[in-house]
């Protein structure tokens, strides 16, 4: 392989490390922003049992977030620095205002928020959880601002080859943006939803069945239910901005070799680059054309329409878009399955919520939890590489922003963070049952950090000046 | 925009003042709390959950600061960031494995079975000592300007181990003043040896970078230069002198002056890396690119600058706040 390949894969490996863990944040900080509410509105104790749960989930993820975002912001250096060299102009600024309005915020009120409970004012308190909540999806938006500007691109001129910026409003409100946000702060939604669904299922599976486990099995399968439907006709829409914008990408998608009408909705294929077509083709007559034309007859654009007359491919390449995008909506129809199956199990049989789910519907919420990271990163994949060959959508290609450094040096440090990255997934999967074991089985220290010492009290009692 | 007058020439003075202010903020902020990690094998069970403790609500928005520091490199001098990042690329892999392991095992160790946990500990330890050594040897590869030759990786070895000592030393300050009992009389013999290391380092960089570099020879040492430069070295030796003194006093029996290690050796990092920056102005790849060839483009630089103006204060505001609540001896951390 060469130093393109692998830094495309190293960049991949870094950003699909740490989008699993802003995919837990942006969603779960206003969660428990909701448990705390609900705790202040009803006066019961088991929404604070919740809040203080997954609080420490929280804390977790959020501490794999800031180091797996702390190695992006030094990808672009190391390895493609022809992307600031090109872009810098635009992406600089969205960038720093992330750093500025976004991460500061998290990162200051979280210290607050995980440790400060006994040390300021109850308000004080909540404003610090809101402000980390707001500032995860702060770091979100800018983020896929810039993101989405590198699909489609607005508001700028070329000059000497340097992209300079004309008109910011049309840069941050670039056509992409608010369907790609959307999906995204959705996507969120969804994974924390089955994140906390799953495990606390897991706790009501062996034996823990407290208000607190019912509360947040409750908030997680609910939330489910409600944003599957939104979030599906929300990434269709996207889908149809995609058609608009880069339809090559949507080619891809639905391994469409011709332009023409009638186009079959590929439900299995082996597409081949090759020979220019699918084998093993499985499809339904004319569902491409209804789904994105919304008519049997409307005419789909076809991967042949961006090869150019020398031989040159401008399209993506086709079977790992396809199937990506395959893996994306199959996760999304379990999600839609699984969280109104349990919604329907638990208004068939009248007891109270969680005992109306029988044993098998909680199974499979054990089984989806981690089902939203499966989704998410397989829709990134889907829009990421649907991009290529472009890095920024017919500005930069991707080959043309590697940076200088040698093949075999990118080899051994990839190695390294993937070694890195898969013992890390694990360690938090791992942990996460963990903690959800330790404290279905009461143990009064799960819900803090350390272990008390008689010394410590007396000190946070009365602290030192 | 022309208020200032040419926006070619102060933007990019401008950003070039930020980004040196969030380096030294980062060193100072995230240097304590890695020499904390550094100074960890040192420690036995119960004081390592009050050194991590002490850090706690800090570590995160401290390596923001470099986040913010490579971010201004990036989007104001994007040029340089390309050609400091890719000479320094496998240091730099290092350092981000150090940050990794370290930011992680903070949180894995109080969460993992506890059969888990002095594995997390090793993690923490190694990862700080990592993060640090990679930085310092960075650092020394920087004063040599990006040479890879064995002179300059024998030198960047050097400042690697004075770093990492550096930042022991600052972390051992930060422990006198969070801390008490055995473990605040430990850290004061830590900070004892570290003033040593510290002196040591500042002495080599002082030495080495006129030798290498006749531009920074010429800097300091010609008329009327020297004689307005002279308080910078006086001041460290001062300042020296008195950690030294105020160390040799430590523990007091009231728990006075155990915040003069900490400023103090925060002082003296300020005036290292005053003599760092005056060396390299106005390059930011030594010898090679100047702040003015390497900025962005004048109008993107505005932007950013404004917003910076409005935000640096909110950042500045509320980051004392974080370290007002969590002001006095440090105490077990807690969810509720």
């Amino acid at each position: 392989m060469d130093a393109l390949d692998l830094s495309r894969i190293q960049f991949a490996a870094n950003i699909s490390f740490h989008i699993l863990f802003p995919t837990i944040t942006i969603a779960l900080g206003w969660v428990l922003l909701f448990f705390k509410w609900r705790f202040a509105v009803t006066g019961h104790d088991h929404w604070m049992d919740a809040y203080r749960f997954w609080v420490k989930v929280f804390a977790l993820s959020f501490a794999l977030g800031v180091v797996s975002g702390i190695t992006m912001s030094f990808q672009f250096g190391t390895n493609w620095p022809g992307f600031m060299e090109t872009v810098g102009n635009v992406a600089g600024p969205l960038l720093a205002y992330e750093v500025l309005t976004a991460f500061f915020l998290e990162a200051v009120f979280l210290g607050i928020m995980l440790f400060g409970f006994s040390r300021v004012p109850g308000w004080l308190h909540t404003l610090a959880t809101f402000l980390v909540a707001f500032g995860t999806t702060m770091s979100a938006f800018w983020i896929l601002v810039l993101n989405s500007w590198m699909h489609t691109p607005a508001g700028f001129e070329i000059r000497d080859g340097v992209v300079h910026a004309t008109d910011w409003w049309a840069i941050i409100f670039n056509p992409s943006m608010p369907y790609r946000l959307v999906h995204m702060l959705l996507a969120s939604g969804l994974t924390v939803a089955f994140l906390i669904a799953g495990l606390s299922a897991f706790r009501y599976l062996i034996g823990d069945r407290s208000a607190g486990v019912r509360a947040a099995l409750r908030t997680g399968v609910t939330l489910g239910a409600v944003l599957i439907p939104v979030q599906i006709v929300a990434g269709d829409l996207h889908g149809l901005n995609t058609l608009e914008h880069q339809p090559a990408k949507v080619a891809a998608m639905e391994a469409n070799w011709e332009t023409r009408s009638n186009v079959p909705l590929v439900l299995f294929a082996i597409p081949d680059e090759e020979a220019r077509k699918n084998h093993f083709e499985l499809s339904i007559p004319s569902g491409a054309s209804l789904i994105l034309k919304h008519d049997a007859d409307g005419v789909v654009p076809g991967l042949n329409d961006f090869v150019t007359e020398k031989g040159e491919v401008l399209h993506p390449p086709v079977a790992k878009v396809f199937w990506s995008f395959r893996v994306m909506v199959g996760v999304g129809v379990l999600m839609l399955v699984v969280s109104w199956a349990a919604m329907w199990f638990a208004w068939k049989r009248r007891a109270g919520f969680d005992d109306r789910l029988g044993r098998w519907p909680l199974r499979a919420l054990v089984a989806m939890s981690f089902s939203g990271w499966i989704a998410t990163l397989a829709g990134w994949y889907t829009t990421e590489i649907g991009r290529q060959p472009w890095l920024v959508h017919g500005i930069l290609k991707t080959e043309a922003a590697l940076g200088p450094v040698s093949a075999p040096m990118v080899a051994g440090t990839l190695a390294m963070y993937l070694v890195t990255y898969l013992v890390l997934t694990a360690a938090y999967i791992f942990v996460l049952f963990h903690l959800a074991r330790r404290a279905a089985e009461g143990d009064p220290a799960a819900t803090r950090l350390g272990p008390r010492s008689g010394m410590a009290k007396a000190a946070a009692l009365a602290p030192a000046e | 925009m022309t208020i200032f007058g040419d926006p070619t020439v102060w933007l990019p003075i401008a950003f070039a003042v930020l980004m040196g202010l969030s380096i030294l903020v980062y060193v100072v902020l995230d240097g304590f709390d890695l020499g904390v990690g550094i100074l960890f094998p040192l420690a036995d069970d119960a004081e390592k959950d009050r050194m991590i403790a002490s850090i706690g609500p800090f570590w995160d928005a401290n390596e923001t600061w470099l986040v913010l520091a490579v971010g201004l490199l990036l989007v104001a001098f994007p040029a340089a960031h390309g050609i400091i990042l890719t000479a320094l690329y496998l240091p730099v892999a290092v350092m981000l494995l150090g940050l990794i392991l370290r930011g992680v095992a903070f949180e894995f160790r109080a969460k993992a079975p506890s059969s888990q946990k002095q594995h997390w500990d090793q993690a923490f330890f190694s990862g700080s000592l990592l993060t640090g050594l990679s930085q310092g040897f960075m650092l020394g590869i920087y004063i040599m300007g990006l040479r890879l030759d064995a002179a300059s990786i024998l030198f960047a070895c050097l400042t690697a181990i004075c770093l990492t000592v550096g930042y022991g030393f600052i972390g051992a300050a930060w422990l006198v003043m969070k801390t008490e009992g055995a473990l605040q009389a430990k850290a004061v013999r830590w900070a004892r040896l570290g003033l040593w290391g510290a002196a040591a380092g500042i002495g080599a960089v002082s030495i080495a970078s006129p030798l290498v570099s006749p531009r920074i020879f010429g800097k300091w040492f010609s008329v009327p230069e020297i004689f307005l430069l002279a308080p910078l070295p006086i001041f460290s030796l001062v300042l020296l002198g008195l950690l030294w003194i105020a160390l040799r006093h430590l523990p007091d029996e009231d728990d006075r002056w155990t915040w003069v290690p900490f400023v103090g050796s925060t002082a003296l990092f300020c005036l290292a890396f005053f003599g760092l920056a005056y060396s390299f102005y106005p390059y930011v790849v030594p010898d090679r690119l100047t702040i003015y060839e390497a900025a962005s483009a004048p109008e993107s630089l505005f932007i950013i600058f404004v917003g910076t103006l409005f935000v640096l204060p909110m950042i500045t505001a509320y980051t004392i706040l974080a370290y007002t609540v969590f002001r006095g001896k440090a105490t077990e951390l807690r969810y509720d």
